[in-house]
């Protein structure tokens, strides 16, 4: 059989996409990669850390290119860069009240862009091979190997089972932490152990996805959960669930056209988001209909 | 320093300090007021819009100025409506601009395989402050400039917006107009400044001088033309820096600068009694 291009057969397009090699790796890792995001994502919504997110799946592009230019492998710059990020945004004072203080911003903020200062300079000293820096920015879904797969399952079960270990207390310190501190919660401890998965989950998206656009795996599922219901169990589910779907349907329309695999899975992930906020108005609407003709008298 | 003399004699170096100068000193006071308000996150959304804009235009065929300054512009108003109606949830900004910059992947496939020569895509995202022509200098340097007078303009009541809404409020002061009006010039800082610095790093010239002024003084103005001076000489430094060492792209040295004053007042203000709006 010869790939023959898309058509309105569904088993046949689904044995098509899977019959090369690199291809069945892709779905792995886009798999894996969208539990772990899923996951992690859906805290730092709840904590309202996306800037901090945003800035972990950015500092694994200077990480990946400072790793080429040292000629080590790729996978361990994205990894040391991404935990030392995170370890510098644990180390900023963050208020107990929720609100970010101002500082904290600029902080992020100078670290972002100095990140990505360093991964211009590195590319740059490299000899400025610009299809490799699309790739790191933008992602690319060829060439994942067997062994990058496992490495992937390895840090996300890791990752995951850390994450299951600390994830009541860790709910509670992001729903209330000045509570939560009063109790006994470690707060900022467990703040610690989250940007460090945090950032793991970040580096091991950005393999797949590009550094520009790990975000879209980390914060859009999230969004559009926490949207449809309030329930924890519930939304973290959801999350995954809309993640894991979105990977699938961005490889799988970017094997079949010409467009890169980050338009793809972003365009997926909004549009699941959108729909997910004009359900929810339409619901508010005909609720509050009803509320409206209950009130009447007969 | 006659080596010096004799560089500041290139049209590229003089079109570079001309319009850097005033992009930085628009950057610092944009900056300033972002993290006094903890909007940088907006900022860096407005970064990667910027990105997107004008690659569309580039795939389009159009000027790249247009999508430029039309989409950051465009982007700004959007966020600021959004976040009139008292959420400004950073979720919403973030899958927002995460939709956005794949969008940019897309324009950026649709301009190289279109056109032979792919460079203009890289050089949004890194910035070529060298490569300006005279009409491009004097261009950025005159909205950055009127960027710079509108902000002093409106300096006083955004400050008192920023500081406490409610208070402002109450006082008569237009609060949420100026939210919106202060985004639209955060969109028309970001486009002037990416192509300064690029749409990836001029986050850096946002937050890193202002952040810097912000643990240095507690006096508002003295922190917002401090902000203004520390990117500028950041600007500066880093040109002469790329100057003489051609080899490293002119963003770097400019970002690095800025990172290190911020890293140097952190360092240097540790013992003292934290300002009251840190």
């Amino acid at each position: 059989m010869t790939p023959t291009g898309i058509s309105w057969n569904v088993v046949a397009d689904v044995r098509q996409l899977l019959m090369f090699p690199f291809m069945v790796n892709a779905f792995r890792a886009g798999t894996i990669v969208a539990v772990i995001a899923g996951a992690l994502g859906w805290f730092m919504v709840l904590r309202r850390q996306s800037f901090a997110g945003h800035s972990l799946a950015i500092v694994s592009f200077p990480g990946a290119a400072g790793a080429i230019l040292l000629g080590i492998s790729a996978m361990l710059g994205y990894f040391a860069a991404a935990i030392a990020a995170a370890l510098v945004i644990a180390a900023i004072p963050r208020s107990l009240g929720g609100q970010p203080r101002s500082s904290e911003s600029a902080i992020i903020g100078t670290l972002q862009a100095f990140a990505l200062a360093c991964g211009a300079l590195f590319v740059s000293l490299y000899g400025g091979f610009l299809t490799s820096l699309t790739g790191l920015l933008f992602g690319s879904f060829l060439g994942i190997s067997g062994s990058q797969v496992l490495v992937l399952l390895i840090v996300a079960a890791a990752a995951l089972a850390i994450l299951a270990l600390i994830g009541r207390p860790l709910l509670f310190a992001s729903i209330d932490p000045a509570v939560a501190a009063a109790r006994g919660v470690r707060v900022r401890l467990l703040s610690t152990i989250y940007l460090v998965l945090l950032g793991c989950a970040a580096a091991a998206t950005s393999q797949i996805t590009g550094a520009l656009l790990v975000f879209a795996l980390l914060v859009m599922p999230a969004a559009t959960a926490q949207r449809l219901t309030a329930r924890p169990a519930a939304s973290l589910a959801l999350t995954i669930a809309f993640g894991v779907v979105t990977a699938w349907l961005g490889l799988a329309a970017a094997y079949f056209s010409i467009y890169p695999v980050g338009f793809y899975v972003t365009t997926f992930g909004f549009a699941g988001y959108v729909l997910a906020v004009a359900w929810t108005a339409a619901r508010m609407r005909v609720r509050s209909r009803y509320a409206a003709a209950a009130e009447q008298p007969a | 320093m006659s080596v010096l003399a004799s560089l500041i004699g290139q049209p590229f170096l003089r079109y570079a300090l001309a319009s850097g100068t005033v992009i930085a000193a628009a950057s610092g006071l944009v900056g300033y007021f972002l993290v006094l308000r903890a909007q940088v996150f907006s900022a860096d959304a407005l970064s990667h819009v910027a990105f997107t804009g004008a690659l569309a235009a580039l795939a389009a065929g159009a000027d790249l100025l247009l999508g430029l300054y039309g989409g950051c512009i465009l982007v700004a108003l959007a966020m600021a409506a959004l976040g009139e109606r008292g959420r400004a949830d950073d979720a919403v900004i973030g899958s927002v601009f995460a939709w956005v910059l794949g969008l940019g992947a897309l324009f950026l496939t649709i301009y190289t395989t279109s056109t032979t020569v792919g460079t203009s895509g890289v050089s949004v995202l890194f910035g070529t402050i060298f490569g300006l022509s005279a009409g491009q200098a004097l261009a950025g340097a005159a909205i950055a400039a009127g960027v710079c007078l509108a902000l002093v303009a409106i300096g006083r009541p955004l400050l008192f917006a920023s500081l406490d809404a409610g208070v402002a409020r109450a006082r008569g002061v237009p609060v949420g107009a100026l939210g919106f009006f202060f985004l639209a010039l955060v969109g028309v800082t970001a486009a002037a400044a990416t192509q300064a610095v690029g749409a990836l790093l001029l986050l850096g010239l946002l937050a890193a001088p202002a952040g810097a002024a912000q643990r240095i003084t507690a006096r508002p103005f003295a922190a917002l033309w401090l902000s203004a001076g520390i990117a500028v000489g950041s600007l500066w430094a880093g040109l002469l820096i790329a100057v003489t060492a051609p080899q490293v792209p002119a963003s770097f040295p400019i970002i690095a600068i800025a990172t290190g004053v911020y890293l140097a007042a952190v360092a240097l203000t540790r013992g003292r009694v934290r300002p009251a709006r840190d």
